[in-house]
């Protein structure tokens, strides 16, 4: 029993290894049949080696997915332009802080040069550990907690969950939309449960009062009916979503079924609602959010929604945006530091942390971002958008942001992005 | 007035959660098994609606009877392929072999379905009802769900009481061996249990995705989980008994949230769980099993 | 495994102490030649925790002959009150090893005595509602910590069950627990030594209890509970005693786990996790501590050893899960192989799988 047990055993190991062995010596034409792990086109010796970790299979996939996919757009993109060349590969951490050890230890193997990881919160603060250990230069795309990037090689490329919530309660405050706002955020994510703290924080000096706080988990995020009346009685006219758009899409097609109809206000993880295939437009009409990555701002963003619906056969989300910046603002970061591929990831490192200070690209996910050589923390204005007839627009446009010129609202985020930052 | 709409909210959740737990019930009587791979079943379910109804045009009813079908043979080869072989094995073998297939069906899904979370169209197309003045509202779909969870269970008692398969059924649910010998055909009605077990699933995963309309390749897992425990609440194996405790755990689940904690909501649901099985090991409907000695 | 055999059963214990011994042997070598993938030496610690709650639970499940599905809530609980104490104590103490020992106690006391709190009810119950129990518990262990929040500011504890606002912490406080994020920046005291020696010590523990007069009264309740309690045997206390330590020997793997990664979240030790470390008891056969052992070390690796198949990582792994489970306890299978391999293979290993069998 034993003996057959470890001999089946031993089998499936072998093949995995013989699996493993083959496609660590990955040339050009093996890659390509190992489909997304590693892009094939450029693998050469001039390539630098930038390492993605997230959740490409789990209840987060679609994030982890959107960042992979950013990522290959903009590496292909890059090699095509000739200049610095990169190859990307990308590892599964389903969103674990053991998992995301494990992906960023496969990445060293592989032989990263630069981190591109992670994309959540609890696993990138886990994989920062290694990062810092190694001096490895890293930058999340999506990864919101402070703790996320508390080493000094660490950037990230989104907003940080308390700019994200300063910045939406002041938003509220500024614009005066409510004056009883009530929340509905998931105490079971680290991302939203951020955002809601710091917003809460925030209320009473941007003249609002917060009526209820509902909270939900991951393990009940089906039925909303019990926040939504709680916020209905309480008399909120604003709530406020700090919580992705699966979630919401449902709140907004109860509340819709209630006959409920406050004002409703996310972030940037609402973006993507309208993504959602089959998703019923009508439903999130007048639904604020403030968030860096908006389809078809600028020629920009329209050129880049384009090019990745084309590849991918989807929308891009803010996760694929940011993602996508991040591969840019490395690029931006080797030539101005002088990385050639032939250095070693410390040496890249202690090279990039030199100059990141006055590095400053333009990207999707805002007209200008730089950051901050201390923090690590990006500056780059969040854009306020409404949804109007199933599209994202300036909310200026907007009958219920009176008096909101787009300029206003975003020097006033960025006010809070610096002051966080 | 506030708590009979939290009562109503409760009845239509639990509704949902008590046709989950009629197909959990159902094979856990015969046999006895705790079939993980349900709640992955009922997410297929979910998806074939979805494209019969939303990416072919079909009408609803149409594309519930394909899913149906399809998920009638999506039972029964996994019946056959993963559980069959292991018939005779140790439970616990059995029990792992359906995790097994609860990860294969999710990241098949994933793999062909993608990541993104398609939107449900509602496969009820009914006004919902307001009452009081509009201040309780009944939602198309709850009444829906309520009613064919009635039928079903009605259904599924006079065919296990009434016919002959129903009565082979009962029979392997006693004593698969004593079954056998008196000439009925165990694989056969295993089979067939699946088969009723599974189409159940694609009606479930069609009233799930209409009430809550989001679907994913993880939709189906933890109302999966929730209504197992549904069903032990009821008495794991009694039809009955898995509507009422599908009903009593939505209804204790959306109070709980409404005036104790939304966060501590299904730490509630899960005590209440216990408590019922320390008072009464086999649940509220669960029949008394003697010891032998 | 009675009287007439011990000296075969010591034999037999000998070997998986060896075995263990050689592996760290070699593992260890690898690490300070340097010749380890990154991959690899970054496991080897979770390798350890695992090991120690798939023998763990395999004390409930194998010698005790209950099935438990919650067994990640012990886990759990251990991890977090040695990681809390960690990260409280992370000035005051300095010394990692006295720190990480100190730890290591507090886990296993805390999920030891979440053991007998629990075994009380639980242990009434019997077979499948047992399992359901179980699984509940360790929902709802989950569900809780997951709504912690504990801050440490001058004027001492503050704890809340809603968010780090309600805490009303002074400037300079500091939230040690933060609900769904758990508990950040645990010291990474554990190292492969610390994991060997605690497998080591486990091994003993376990090994011994089964060798005891103890570990024989518990094993005839699985074997025939009635006519156990017919010779007097005292059902509860010895069902509690197996059941507790399991559970504190848990609580010794989640302090070990938690001091491994900087970041811990409750979310981590849910239901997926109980279900895992039962997988490696059942592939490892019900009731053979070598081979909880060696499957639970074979399959952290393997999942990783899958990522060559990137996206078809986990399909992968859920067939290999199907396949091997088919191979190992399929009557027809069994018996084929018993053909094949005529009487070689009656070991106890199957025998026990045979008994263990909820």
């Amino acid at each position: 029993m034993k003996k057959f047990l470890s001999l089946a055993l031993a089998l499936c190991l072998a093949v995995s290894m013989a699996a493993c062995g083959g496609s660590a010596s990955s040339s050009a034409a093996t890659s390509d049949t190992a489909s997304a792990a590693v892009s094939g086109s450029a693998a050469s010796a001039g390539a630098i080696k930038i390492g993605v970790s997230g959740p490409l299979t789990g209840s987060a996939a679609q994030y982890g997915e959107g960042v992979a996919n950013g990522v290959q757009l903009a590496v292909e993109e890059i090699n095509a332009m000739g200049g610095i060349q990169f190859e990307y590969r990308a590892e599964d951490d389903v969103a674990d802080p053991e998992s995301a050890v494990n992906a960023y230890n496969t990445l060293m193997d592989w032989g990263m040069q630069l981190f591109a990881g992670t994309v959540t919160s609890d696993a990138c603060i886990a994989a920062a550990e290694l990062a810092n250990e190694d001096n490895v230069f890293m930058m999340t795309p999506s990864a919101t907690a402070v703790e996320a990037i508390a080493y000094p090689n660490a950037f990230r490329m989104c907003f940080s969950d308390p700019n994200q919530g300063a910045a939406s309660a002041q938003y509220i405050g500024d614009h005066q939309l409510a004056t009883k706002v009530a929340v509905i955020y998931d105490s079971s994510s680290t991302y939203s449960s951020g955002i809601y703290e710091n917003f809460a924080a925030a209320a009473a000096d941007n003249g609002f009062e917060i009526v209820a706080a509902e909270a939900f988990t991951s393990d009940s995020n089906q039925d909303f009916s019990v926040q939504l009346q709680a916020a209905q009685s309480a008399g909120a006219e604003l709530v406020f979503l700090p919580i992705y758009y699966s979630e919401a899409s449902l709140i907004l097609s109860q509340a819709n079924t209630m006959g409920y109809a406050p004002q409703f206000f996310g972030c940037d993880g609402l973006d993507g609602i309208l993504n959602a295939e089959n998703f019923d437009t009508s439903l999130a009409e007048g639904v604020l959010l403030l968030t860096p990555y908006v389809p078809g701002v600028d020629e920009v963003t329209t050129e880049f929604t384009e090019k990745y619906t084309e590849k991918f056969g989807i929308a891009p989300n803010q996760f694929a945006a940011n993602a996508y910046d991040v591969v840019y603002a490395m690029k931006a970061a080797c030539e101005a530091a002088g990385v050639t591929a032939d250095m070693s990831a410390s040496d890249i490192c202690d090279a990039i942390l030199g100059v990141i200070g006055d590095v400053e690209i333009s990207g999707v996910t805002g007209a200008s971002i730089s950051w901050d050589a201390e923090s690590g923390e990006p500056n780059k204005e969040p854009r306020a958008v409404v949804i109007r007839d199933g599209a994202y627009t300036a909310p200026n446009d907007a009958a219920d942001a009176q008096e909101a010129p787009a300029e206003d609202a975003s020097s006033v985020a960025a006010e809070s992005v610096s002051e966080a930052a | 007035m506030q708590f009979i709409s939290y009562l109503i909210n409760g009845i239509s959740l639990g509704s949902v959660y008590a046709i989950i737990a009629l197909g959990y019930t159902m094979v856990y009587g015969i046999a006895k098994m705790l079939n993980f791979a349900h709640g992955d079943v009922i997410m297929v379910g979910g998806y074939m609606v979805f494209i019969f109804m939303v990416n072919l045009g079909l009408p609803a009813i149409v594309s519930i009877v394909l899913a149906m079908a399809v998920c009638t043979v999506l039972g029964i080869v996994i019946e056959t392929v993963a559980y069959r072989p292991l018939r005779g094995a140790p439970s616990l073998a059995v029990l792992i072999t359906a995790i097994g297939v609860s990860y294969l069906l999710q990241n098949l899904a994933l793999l062909i379905w993608g990541s993104t979370p398609k939107s449900f169209t509602s496969v009820v197309n009914m006004e919902p009802l307001r009452l009081a003045g509009g201040q309780l509202v009944i939602t198309g779909e709850s009444i829906v769900t309520i009613g064919v969870c009635i039928v079903v269970m009605v259904g599924l008692s006079l065919f296990i009481n009434r016919t002959r398969m129903g009565r082979a059924m009962l029979a392997v649910s006693e004593d698969k061996g004593a079954a056998q010998l008196m000439g009925v055909n165990v694989n056969g009605t295993i089979m067939l249990t699946f088969a009723i077990g599974s189409a159940l699933a694609a009606v479930a995963g069609a009233l799930l995705c209409s009430s809550y309309p989001m679907l994913l390749p993880t939709t189906g897992s933890m109302p999966g989980i929730k209504a197992f425990v549904a069903a032990v609440f009821g008495g794991i194996g009694s039809v009955p008994g898995a509507m009422l405790g599908g009903i009593l755990l939505g209804i204790i689940e959306t109070l709980s949230k409404a005036y104790i904690s939304t966060q501590l909501s299904d730490a509630i649901v899960f005590s209440v769980l216990i408590i019922v099985l320390l008072v009464k090991p086999t649940g509220i409907l669960g029949k008394k099993i003697s010891e032998k000695v | 495994m009675g009287l007439k055999n011990l000296g075969r059963t010591s034999r037999k214990n000998l070997v998986t102490y060896l075995i263990a011994v050689l592996a760290f042997v070699i593992l260890e070598g690898m690490v300070l030649t340097g010749n380890i993938s990154n991959m690899l030496e970054g496991q080897l610690v979770p390798i350890c925790a695992y090991v120690i709650a798939a023998v763990s639970l395999n004390l409930t499940v194998g010698i005790l002959g209950e099935l438990s599905l919650g067994h990640a809530g012990f886990m759990s609980v251990g991890a977090f009150a040695g990681a809390l104490f960690s990260v409280s104590m992370e000035d005051t103490i300095t010394v990692t090893w006295l720190r990480f020992v100190l730890a290591l106690i507090i886990g296993a006391v805390a999920a030891g005595a979440m053991g007998v709190l629990i075994g009380i009810p639980v242990l009434r119950l019997q077979g499948d509602y047992l399992a359901i129990v179980t699984l509940a518990f360790g929902e709802i262990i989950k569900n809780v910590l997951n709504a912690v929040y504990l801050g440490v500011d001058e004027n001492g504890l503050h704890f809340s069950m809603k968010d780090s606002i309600a805490l009303g912490l002074s400037e300079n406080g500091k939230v040690l627990i933060k609900g769904a994020q758990g508990i950040v920046g645990t010291p990474r005291d554990s190292t492969f030594i610390w994991g060997f020696a605690l497998v080591m010590l486990t091994l003993f523990i376990v090994l011994n209890l089964i060798k005891s007069r103890t570990g024989r009264a518990v094993m005839s309740i699985r074997d025939n509970r009635i006519a156990a309690e017919s010779v007097g045997i005292n059902i509860t206390k010895y069902k509690m005693i197996a059941f507790s330590l399991s559970a504190a020997l848990a609580g010794v793997a989640g302090v070990l786990y938690a001091h491994s990664f900087s970041s811990l979240v409750a979310s981590k030790f849910d239901y997926n996790l109980s279900i895992q470390i039962l997988v490696f008891v059942v592939l490892g056969g019900i009731g053979s501590i070598r081979g909880s052992m060696i499957a639970a070390a074979v399959l952290t690796v393997l999942p990783e050893m899958l990522r060559s198949f990137s996206e078809y990582r986990m399909l992968v792994y859920a067939i290999v899960l199907i396949v091997m489970m088919i191979f190992n306890q399929s009557p027809k299978m069994v018996e084929w192989r018993k053909r094949v391999f005529a009487g070689r293979l009656k070991g106890a290993g199957h025998n026990a799988a045979k008994k263990g069998g909820a």
